[in-house]
């Protein structure tokens, strides 16, 4: 791997992330801001990014697809909801709408201390560790993986949805939660509120960012990429991969779940539709399109797809599943880098190498299919 | 230190109907280089499962060092206790660079136990030895297939097993390499390690083992010097005259 004070892409994201993390409570009131809806669409994207690295972590370092991560990120997105209902209730006396609906005189007994961030926060790390962390274990401990993790995630996503749709659990059934209206004592939806909100993203994708690259650079990274090519030669090495699969899944899993804390302040809304299966395909489809097994890729990958569902959404809402799809199609045939193979194409690499590294790409593809 | 490596006791491996490994028992002793030949299904590659614990037997026991019941360990476990196996498909990790791969094998833990300096210097050793020190820096991926095979000697290697596993060390490779090969392993020999080869071509074994067992149907149907296995009738018959 490229010495980290050589890796240019990734320095320049990186240099860019504290650019924009500095300039963007500076310029705010004057008239070089950018716009609250851009700050806003600026924080959600960079939310977005830190949910590609996860999956960037232990699909394109590990070789382990994942196609249930919506789950980590509904946990920490639904948590901080909770935070913020319970907050902004004890603040300023609002009570939740879902409460209303079922017509509940009280917030249910597991909702006490959810007010206070911290409780909320070490709730969602204790539930996401728990979750991720005896999926994985049953999951690698009986060697299961490729197509059959990928589905079995699947499931377990879905599962979750068809439970959170439920009007009686007390969280929010299928209109889910908003009216969101303060957070850490201060009132959301103001510029201020918004620009805060897009920094902390932005600031947490750098940090994520920062540690992926010193993760995956390091020891502990070689036996990821190690298990990712062959993990019968690891385990015959002497190595316990049971463990080190254990300990990058549930990173994984703990960095989605940032991500759906940041991003649900961001958007004012959480609902069982996060939980989808789509949702879930999604996020592989951006860690596909930038290159797996690429940070940076991801992160593009994340923006850019994104920044393309934002616009068609609203351009040409029907014939954006069609653009996605081919995307898809695309990727697996033509670039199974994704853009890191547009980028080669431009550097004129010896031919040996590159063809190496495009048949151990594909090959991969083909391992988490079949 | 008992002066036998590897006893393998009554040992069965079936796959459904079929037995791969039938009632086979064999000892390999310290110091020595054994060749374990045989037509194709005869069982060899399996007994190098059992042995390194990818697959388990249906009876029988393997004993390490005349102390340890190896057969229920894990795979890593085995490892750790200084039984190290090269695969038939030579298995390396395309990702990762040879000095890498040399460093993995070297030093076993999720970070590492040795030294900087006193890694640099293993890796050095092992490249030196198994002739890839220009290829320190290239990723596995880029590699010749001889060069791969190498590559995982030398990864096995690295943490001076007890017991060396080679599961057809010169498949595929040139008259020239394999010359190579054979030199190499008659270089790993010690007093206190094991060498057990599984291969194909009868010139090469001649030239790296000891003895040899000839396995046939998943029982021996041989043992002894390589001389003898050619001269044996009952060798010639299922394996050598055909």
């Amino acid at each position: 791997m490229t010495p980290i004070t050589r890796d240019r892409p990734f320095l320049l994201l990186v240099a860019l992330l504290v650019m924009l993390s500095v300039a963007m409570p500076l310029l705010s009131g004057t008239g070089l801001a950018p716009s609250r809806y851009l700050t806003n669409a600026i924080g959600q994207l960079a939310a977005f990014a830190v949910l590609a690295l996860s999956l960037d972590l232990i699909w394109g370092y590990l070789g382990i697809l994942s196609l249930g991560h919506g789950l980590f990120f509904a946990i920490g997105g639904y948590v901080v909801a909770m935070y913020l209902l319970k907050h902004s209730f004890v603040v300023t006396g609002t009570v939740p709408d879902f409460l209303q609906f079922m017509g509940w005189k009280e917030f249910p007994f597991y909702w006490a201390g959810f007010e206070f961030f911290p409780y909320a926060f070490g709730v969602a790390v204790a539930v996401t560790l728990l979750i991720s962390g005896v999926f994985g274990y049953v999951s690698f401990r009986s060697r299961v993986g490729g197509v059959y993790f990928a589905i079995i995630t699947q499931a377990l996503v879905y599962v979750a949805m068809l439970l959170m749709f439920r009007n009686d659990t007390g969280f929010g059934g299928n209109n889910g939660m908003t009216g969101f209206s303060v957070i850490l004592g201060w009132p959301m939806g103001t510029s201020g509120m918004i620009t805060a909100l897009a920094v902390a993203s932005l600031v947490t994708l750098a940090l994520v960012l920062v540690g992926c690259r010193w993760l995956v650079g390091s020891r502990f990274g070689a036996l990821m990429l190690a298990t990712r090519d062959d993990e019968t030669r690891l385990r015959t090495l002497g190595y316990e991969t049971l463990r080190l699969k254990l300990i990058v899944w549930c990173l994984s899993a703990l960095l989605a779940m940032l991500a759906g804390m940041l991003y649900v302040p961001q958007v004012g809304i959480i609902n069982p539709r996060v939980l989808s299966p789509e949702l879930s395909l999604e996020i592989a489809v951006w860690v596909a399109i930038g290159g797996r097994g690429h940070l940076v890729g991801a992160v593009i990958g994340a923006l850019l797809v994104n920044a393309l569902k934002f616009w068609l959404s609203s351009a040409a809402p029907d014939v954006w599943p069609f653009i996605l799809s081919g995307l898809i199609v695309l990727v697996v045939l033509v670039f199974p880098n994704g853009l890191m193979d547009l980028a080669k194409f431009r550097l004129a690499r010896p031919m040996g190498p590159k063809r190496m590294e495009t048949k151990r790409m594909a090959r991969g593809i083909g391992e988490a299919r079949s | 230190m008992s002066l036998t490596a590897l006893l393998v006791d009554g040992l069965t491996v079936r796959f459904g109907s079929f037995r791969a490994i039938d009632d086979l028992s064999l000892a390999i002793d310290y110091g020595e280089v054994r060749a374990v030949i045989g037509p194709n299904g005869a069982g060899k590659t399996t007994l190098l499962d059992v042995i390194s614990g990818i697959t388990r037997p249906k009876q029988g026991r393997v004993l390490f060092d005349g102390a340890h019941d190896i057969t229920r360990w894990s795979e890593s476990a085995i490892a750790r206790a200084g039984l190290r196996r090269k695969f038939q498909k030579p298995s390396v990790f395309e990702g990762l660079t040879v000095r890498q791969h040399i460093a993995i094998g070297a030093d076993v833990g999720f970070r590492s136990r040795l030294d900087a300096p006193a890694l640099e210097d293993r890796i050095s050793e092992v490249l030196e030895t198994v002739g890839l020190t220009e290829q320190g820096e290239r990723l596995a991926g880029e590699l010749g297939h001889g060069h791969k095979q190498w590559l995982e000697i030398g990864m096995v290697l690295a943490s001076d097993p007890r017991v060396l596993m080679l599961d057809e060390p010169v498949a595929g490779l040139t008259d020239e390499e394999t010359e190579r090969t054979a030199r190499l392993v008659r270089a790993l020999v010690r007093p206190d390690r094991a060498i057990v080869v599984v291969e194909h071509d009868m010139d090469f074994v001649e030239r790296i083992a000891d003895r040899v067992t000839v396995l046939h149907e998943g029982r021996t149907l041989f043992e002894g010097s390589m001389d003898k296995v050619r001269a044996d009738k009952a060798v010639v018959e299922v394996y050598l005259g055909r």
